[in-house]
């Protein structure tokens, strides 16, 4: 599914974030639209109280005074209600927002304080912070219905600082029963002082989405490049708990993750019992995962054993875990009642083996980066030899 | 572009490791078993614990980075998390929140038996001696009242302490006012052989929500012959009268505790099947008491030593036995030392628990006012020793009985971090201490583990429980989780892969 497409930028030079009408607004219904058309109009005032416009066609000369992109090579995935962001440096044209979708995200920045060894989006170093919180705090503004979840992502969304509570309690103020999730590395949060002013937000429905790799800090921070990241993110998962913060743990699982699962379930029992969700995750084969993949790669065939050992203890001591990210046929069978539809939608494909397959509907797939690299033992399952109560819900 | 450094970056930069504080212990089949001050244990080939200390240990070793993930060690790599041990240590030590928080009220001595093993019951009608009188029992609740924990139990104990039912009628409400004017929880149990139980005594517990703790010792032959009555019909009348009484509470509201004698010892199973038929899903395989006759004899105790072991291996096989079938029964005073094992969390167990329990976590209101730090306590008082009497309703404060010399000389011995003997065991945070048990069989509070039948006891126990638990049976551990998180197997294998 496509998020972004480019054109011709004209007109503006601030980004532009709008709502997408694919037909023309009456004049006093045009705020905030930025009408998407194939054609041009033939007079000015056509256009005129649009937020925006974007067209197919090739506009010769200056018609309009309106932020514009022309030649947009592509606007079939663009539908009335989407909200895009268009930027005039270099005439993107980005969905932010698509209201029937599940998993629409706040970018919050590019910037990270790691540079895990397979992150799905590698970090950059220029200061985004601002532009990106303003064009986050427009989105918010612009969205209607309260979406039933919403991701903040990055990058670090906690480099934005104080910019973040911001983004926070207009969300708080706008959809307070949006089940809000953000992915942090959570080191930030040893610093007490940060973390009781995000808790004094009090949004009602903010789960904290943190990482851990290891119980053993050399390996937690090899995998995210960063010394002394362990001490700080289990310093951070403490204090965040302490402030009454909600928490889950998500473990990728590669090969320098997975020999210590076990441990790391116990682990995460003995020192983390306060974490609401406990998620295991398959790799991404993206961003750098490709460049480090000779390092990182384990077929999830051959890690069964481990993973059903973390399940176990994890599960058995009534603490919830669910597996992402993982295709049935190579999941043990026994734990296929912790598989999980994770992948967003807009990257989620299923590989031709799976034509025949009498589980595909239960089954979360693949990310669609996976065509180039997965186990090898993917197959079709029989239908007969499934588990009668499949669970496979959707995530939260 | 960013780059990727190697693993070796991430180590710890400089040779060695410090050691933070831990004991260990050599198992019977070789292993080395290491415990710290939070519990958490590494079992381990033997060898470990000299390589260990050397600091040979080698880094790139799957060992080294257990014992750092545990803290036992710390290297540079990574800081030694001490708020985080800290944070653990106060979880493990919850239990003291709050301070006392059973309050056993001996409301009558009579008793229409005659147990072997009790030393205070009186066969006798004359109820103004040994029945509390309503004073006494108004100045102990103003007592109780004045500890500090939140959530309080008041227990009524005898006696038979339904013989003084007009007692309990009277410090029921008293309790319950000055409890709710206090902002406290307050839980009320009544100990009963059930002999005397009406319908009407019933209604009463369930109005008043009250729970009913009883004696079952076995099957009849066993029961009968423990705790003798006119008639010689304890078991039946017992077994008849839980049925009514779970009739009116409920049936959780029901539970049973039984006595171990030298004739139980002999009989571990039929008593443990006797508790499954009868439908309870707790059984407390209680050490043999050394008040009364064990005392008296060093050779006995010596004998019932190796036979209470016995007894308990047994009966922990045979109910581990029953969980695999699919009933839930679980064994009380393992799944104590389960959850100090298994779980990040503390437990108080008045008998197993550092700081001793007695006082700070229980206090006995005898009929005449007197205050004893346990129930033992006031049984050795009946066996004219007094040393526990920590004051009375009538002359002492809270704070008079908290600052007394008898109590103080109690917490002189009460934390097995330094008692000798305690202080470099292995089962230091899982085991307790005692100083009440080591007055009565060693002759001073302070106790000479090394010839102690608590200390003997205990190691016995949990070695015993390390070896089920490094045996890595799925199944056993399933069940030990179901104990300690008052679940069942099913329940739990419903949550687990399958």
């Amino acid at each position: 599914m496509r998020l972004t497409t480019a054109g011709t930028p004209s007109a503006f030079r601030k980004a532009v974030v709008g709502i997408v009408s694919r037909e023309p607004l009456p004049v006093g219904a045009r705020a905030n639209r930025i009408l998407v058309t194939e054609a041009v109009p033939h007079r000015a005032p056509e256009l005129s109280g649009y937020g925006g416009f974007l067209t197919t066609a090739r506009v010769e000369d200056q018609i309009v005074s309106l932020p514009t992109i022309s030649s947009v090579r592509n606007i079939d995935h663009l539908r009335t209600h989407d909200i895009v962001a268009m930027e005039p440096r270099n005439g993107f044209i980005r969905t932010l927002y698509r209201p029937d979708s599940h998993h629409n995200i706040i970018f919050a920045t590019e910037r990270c304080n790691s540079n895990c060894l397979m992150c799905s989006q590698p970090p950059q170093d220029r200061d985004d912070t601002d532009a990106l919180t303003e064009r986050n705090l427009n989105l918010i503004r612009l969205i209607d219905k309260p979406p039933s979840r919403l991701v903040i992502t990055g990058g670090e969304p906690t480099l934005l600082g104080e910019r973040l509570f911001a983004i926070i309690a207009s969300l708080r103020d706008k959809f307070p029963e949006t089940y809000l999730h953000m992915l942090t590395n959570g080191r930030v949060f040893a610093w007490p002082g940060y973390t009781a002013q995000l808790a004094a937000i009090k949004h009602p429905n903010l789960v904290l989405g943190i990482p851990l790799y290891s119980d053993d800090s050399t390996t937690h921070d090899y995998v995210v490049q960063a010394k002394g990241a362990f001490d700080q993110t289990i310093l951070g998962l403490h204090q965040a708990a302490r402030y009454g913060l909600r928490i889950e743990v998500r473990v990728v699982l590669h090969a320098i993750t997975i020999p210590r699962l076990p441990q790391l379930a116990e682990y995460i029992y003995r020192n983390l019992t306060f974490v609401e969700h406990v998620a295991l995750m398959g790799l991404e084969n993206i961003g750098y995962a490709p460049r480090n993949m000779s390092e990182l790669w384990i077929d999830p065939h051959d890690y069964q054993d481990q993973l059903e050992s973390a399940v176990e203890t994890l599960s058995t001591r009534m603490m919830n875990v669910s597996i992402y990210n993982h295709q049935l046929c190579v999941l043990r069978e026994s734990l296929w009642k912790f598989a999980r539809k994770s992948i967003s939608d807009w990257k989620n494909i299923y590989l031709d083996e799976c034509q025949t397959c009498g589980v595909r509907e239960q089954c979360g797939g693949f990310f669609q980066w996976a065509t180039k690299l997965h186990s090898e033992y993917i197959h079709p399952v029989p239908a007969a030899t499934s588990q009668p109560a499949l669970p496979c819900t959707r995530i939260p | 572009m960013r780059t990727f450094h190697p693993v070796e970056s991430y180590s710890s930069s400089q040779a060695g490791y410090r050691l933070l504080p831990f004991r260990f212990l050599r198992l019977d089949d070789g292993a080395e078993v290491f415990v710290n001050e939070v519990g958490e244990f590494v079992l381990a080939p033997k060898g470990t614990a000299r390589t260990l200390i050397q600091k040979q240990l080698p880094r790139s070793s799957d060992l080294y980075a257990t014992f750092k993930a545990k803290q036992f060690i710390a290297d540079d790599s990574s800081s030694p998390l001490l708020d985080l041990l800290a944070t653990k240590y106060r979880t493990k030590y919850s239990f003291m929140e709050g301070s006392t928080k059973l309050h056993i009220f001996v409301v009558t001595l009579r008793c229409d038996h005659s147990c072997h093993y009790c030393q205070v019951s009186r066969q006798t009608a004359d109820k103004i001696s040994y029945d509390m009188s309503l004073e006494t029992a108004a100045q102990s609740v103003e007592l109780m009242m004045k500890s500090p924990a939140r959530h309080l139990t008041l227990e009524f104990q005898g006696g038979e302490s339904l013989l003084a039912f007009d007692v309990i009628r009277y410090i029921v409400p008293l309790a319950k006012k000055k409890a709710e004017a206090l902002h406290k929880e307050l839980e009320i149990v009544v100990c009963t052989n059930l002999s005397n139980i009406t319908d009407d005594i019933l209604l009463y517990l369930r109005d008043e929500n009250i729970m009913v703790s009883t004696s079952l010792d076995g099957p009849a032959f066993l029961h009968n012959a423990n705790r003798p009555r006119p008639g010689n019909n304890s078991y039946e009348l017992t077994i008849k009268n839980i049925d009514r009484a779970r009739k009116t509470l409920g049936v959780g509201r029901v539970a049973a505790l039984m006595t171990t004698t030298q004739l139980s010892l002999q009989h571990p199973k039929e008593i443990i099947d006797e508790y499954v038929r009868q439908g309870f899903h707790s059984i407390f395989l209680r050490p043999i008491s050394p008040y009364g006759f064990a005392v008296k004899s060093k050779e006995k105790t010596g004998y019932q030593f190796d036979a209470f072991l016995d007894f308990y291996r047994t009966g922990l096989a045979h109910i581990i036995e029953i969980n695999r079938k699919g009933y839930d029964l679980s064994e009380a005073y393992s799944k104590i030392l389960l959850t100090k094992i298994l779980t990040p969390y503390g437990t108080g167990h008045v008998n197993l628990q550092s700081p001793d329990g007695a006082g700070l976590s229980v206090l006995v209101y005898n009929f005449d006012g007197d205050v004893y730090a346990t129930d033992e306590s006031r049984m050795l008082a009946e066996m004219g020793d007094h040393t526990f009497r920590l004051g009375n309703v009538r002359t002492h404060t809270h704070r008079d009985i908290f600052t007394g010399e008898p109590f103080l000389n109690l917490l002189s011995s009460a934390c097995n971090q330094s008692l000798a003997g305690c202080s470099d065991c292995a089962f230091q945070t899982y085991c307790g201490s005692d100083s009440v048990f080591n007055h009565t069989t060693q002759g001073d509070l302070y106790g000479h583990r090394p010839t102690s039948d608590f200390c003997r006891r205990n190691m016995e126990i949990i070695k015993h429980l390390f070896t089920l638990i490094s045996a890595r049976d799925p199944e056993i551990m399933r069940i030990f989780l179901a104990w300690i998180q008052n679940s069942g197997l099913r329940e739990i294998s419903k949550r687990a892969p399958s």
